[in-house]
């Protein structure tokens, strides 16, 4: 196994009394991607903030390509890209602007950012949009010139947190479609997300956080494999809710939400004729997916932090 | 702990990019900006300078209008850094992430706080010079020593701008600037000997007065602008290091308290 290229050991970190990450380790590969999916205030966002020495750990470890962060996060930083959930692209600056300001920043030679703004801005999507200023762009456009300028030092690692939050299917497929491009080229990404289709798409390993407590870890299918039975059987309707009392036996678990019953089954085929015969209900018959994972992992009550 | 918060300043060359940012900024908007910043003083000096000169006569053995031109130079430029350092930061700082996007890349927050400084008195330069023109223009002063007050000015700029992000760094609103504005900086330039002597004052006010940085900045100004050496060096110029000093440890410290706690 080659070495990691970032490694996080038994990482601590406490704001006042509330414990915000637990024990966590990890480790990426280079040109891996890693997924970390978790309900609100599972600290992720701390987690990715502790990799860049911008918030110190309580207890554990944080290395990039070998170096201990914070101490040499300076040197570490040259090599990591950077899309944060929220946008902070200069509002001032065009688009060509911002990546050139944001190289500087990396202390590149002008003739090394004047080739790459070109390059960037086509990877965006943005080659039209070189002298619009981010007030004019889309949101997802936003996003993808975050992500350009994430790309501005060539990193070899990035972090990203929760790239694809707030846009449109269509800006959504081609921010994936930009980062299995990104991951083809060899570079390893971190990333932190709510979707699961996205998880699913992206990442070759996932990691689930609950309450900064790594509860899962593995690859998509695999943990899906691992945890969860192979069907699920939604029941909806006026007459859905008693169906789980009635049916229970035909299936491995149960579960009701609002007005909806989940059935969990290896063998569908028994609870679907059974369910045939009721006309005040519908079903829907689809294999178990991250979805269902996440929910049976942490829960279906609503985080409101 | 990252870092201590009391640790001494940790500056690398990459501040340099920060400020080279805020100054392509404001070279987008630098007509704008440059014409609002010298509107007001142009019309205190019309107003008060003309009008109220006219009445006077003599301060100090100066016609009212060098008096108070000359005077007026060092507000503007404290006026200046310290708006830069607290409405134009806290955009930077708070409202537009964009000191967070930095950090992202290898600059750290010791970096970015010396550069919003050093681009404070920078820009308070810019104005004052702009200020400086139109006095030169409307035949107020013609001294050529009016441009050694140009460095001495940046020195101004630098007191102003720390003290500014010291109040930048306990920000939790714009409206928090209002109060150091009318609280601090209005008062402090009617003590500095801008419009009138301080020897007009009750001795217990003078006393404060002696050790504003505002009347340091105006001692050493004042004698500069019109064609004149300044009585006493090391006093004031001692008075305004204290302040940058003091002000600048005071805003990295409260600064890094707000970022790392």
């Amino acid at each position: 196994m080659p070495e990691p290229i970032f490694r996080i050991a038994h990482l601590h970190k406490k704001f006042g009394d509330n414990t915000v990450v637990n024990d966590l380790s990890l480790e990426i590969q280079p040109g891996e991607c890693l997924g970390v999916i978790g309900p609100n205030g599972a600290g992720k966002t701390t987690t990715i903030r502790m990799c860049l020495g911008l918030v110190g750990p309580d207890a554990g470890e944080v290395h990039a390509f070998g170096l201990p962060i914070p101490q040499q996060v300076r040197e570490a930083k040259k090599r990591i890209g950077v899309v944060t959930q929220f946008d902070s692209l200069d509002p001032d600056f065009t688009c060509a602007e911002n990546l050139r300001v944001y190289g500087r920043y990396f202390g590149l030679p002008k003739a090394t950012i004047e080739a790459r703004i070109p390059k960037l801005l086509e990877f965006a999507a943005l080659q039209s949009k070189a002298d619009a200023k981010p007030g004019e762009l889309s949101g997802g456009m936003k996003r993808r010139l975050s992500l350009g300028r994430a790309l501005i030092n060539d990193p070899d690692l990035l972090l990203l947190d929760e790239p694809t939050t707030g846009l449109d299917p269509q800006a959504r497929h081609l921010m994936w479609e930009r980062l299995q491009n990104l991951l083809q080229q060899g570079k390893a990404i971190l990333l932190t997300t709510h979707f699961m289709d996205e998880a699913e798409r992206l990442c070759d390993r996932l990691l689930v956080l609950d309450h900064g407590r790594k509860i899962a870890e593995g690859t998509p299918r695999g943990l899906i494999g691992e945890h969860l039975e192979s069907d699920v059987v939604e029941v909806f309707g006026d007459g859905a809710l008693p169906m789980a009392a009635q049916y229970a036996s035909l299936a491995e678990r149960v579960e009701t939400s609002g007005e909806t019953v989940f059935f969990y089954v290896r063998q569908p085929q028994p609870l679907l004729q059974a369910l045939g015969q009721h006309h005040d209900i519908r079903t829907l018959h689809r294999p178990a997916n991250l979805e269902d994972l996440f929910l049976k992992l942490t829960g279906r009550q609503i985080r409101d932090e | 702990m990252l870092i201590s918060f009391y640790a001494a300043p940790r500056i690398t060359v990459r501040f340099w990019p920060v400020v080279l940012r805020n100054l392509l900024v404001w070279r987008k908007l630098a007509v704008p900006s440059v014409l609002g910043n010298i509107a007001e003083p142009l019309i205190t000096l019309v107003a008060f300078g003309y009008g109220l000169g006219s009445m006077i006569g003599q301060v100090q053995g100066l016609p009212y209008i060098e008096y108070l031109a000359s005077g007026s130079i060092a507000v503007s430029c404290a006026l200046a850094a310290t708006f830069e350092g607290l409405y134009s930061a806290y955009s930077r700082m708070q409202v537009q992430k964009t000191w967070d996007s930095i950090m992202n890349a290898p600059i750290a927050l010791d970096d970015i706080v010396f550069a919003e400084m050093l681009w404070a008195a920078i820009k308070s330069v810019f104005t004052v010079a702009a200020i400086m023109a139109v006095i030169f223009v409307l035949g107020i002063s013609r001294a050529p020593t009016m441009l050694l007050a140009l460095p001495l000015l940046c020195f101004v700029g630098v007191t102003f701008a720390s003290i500014a992000l010291v109040f930048n760094a306990l920000a939790q609103g714009y409206d928090f600037f209002t109060y150091y504005f009318t609280l601090v900086m209005t008062p402090m330039t009617f003590l500095s000997g801008v419009y009138f002597p301080i020897e007009q004052m009750p001795g217990w006010l003078q006393a404060i007065a002696h050790v504003l940085p505002l009347t340091a900045a105006v001692d050493l100004v004042r004698p500069l602008v019109l064609g004149q050496w300044p009585h006493q060096v090391w006093q004031p110029m001692l008075v305004l290091a204290a302040y940058a000093l003091g002000g600048y440890y005071l805003a990295l410290v409260l600064t890094r308290r707000r970022f790392f706690k």
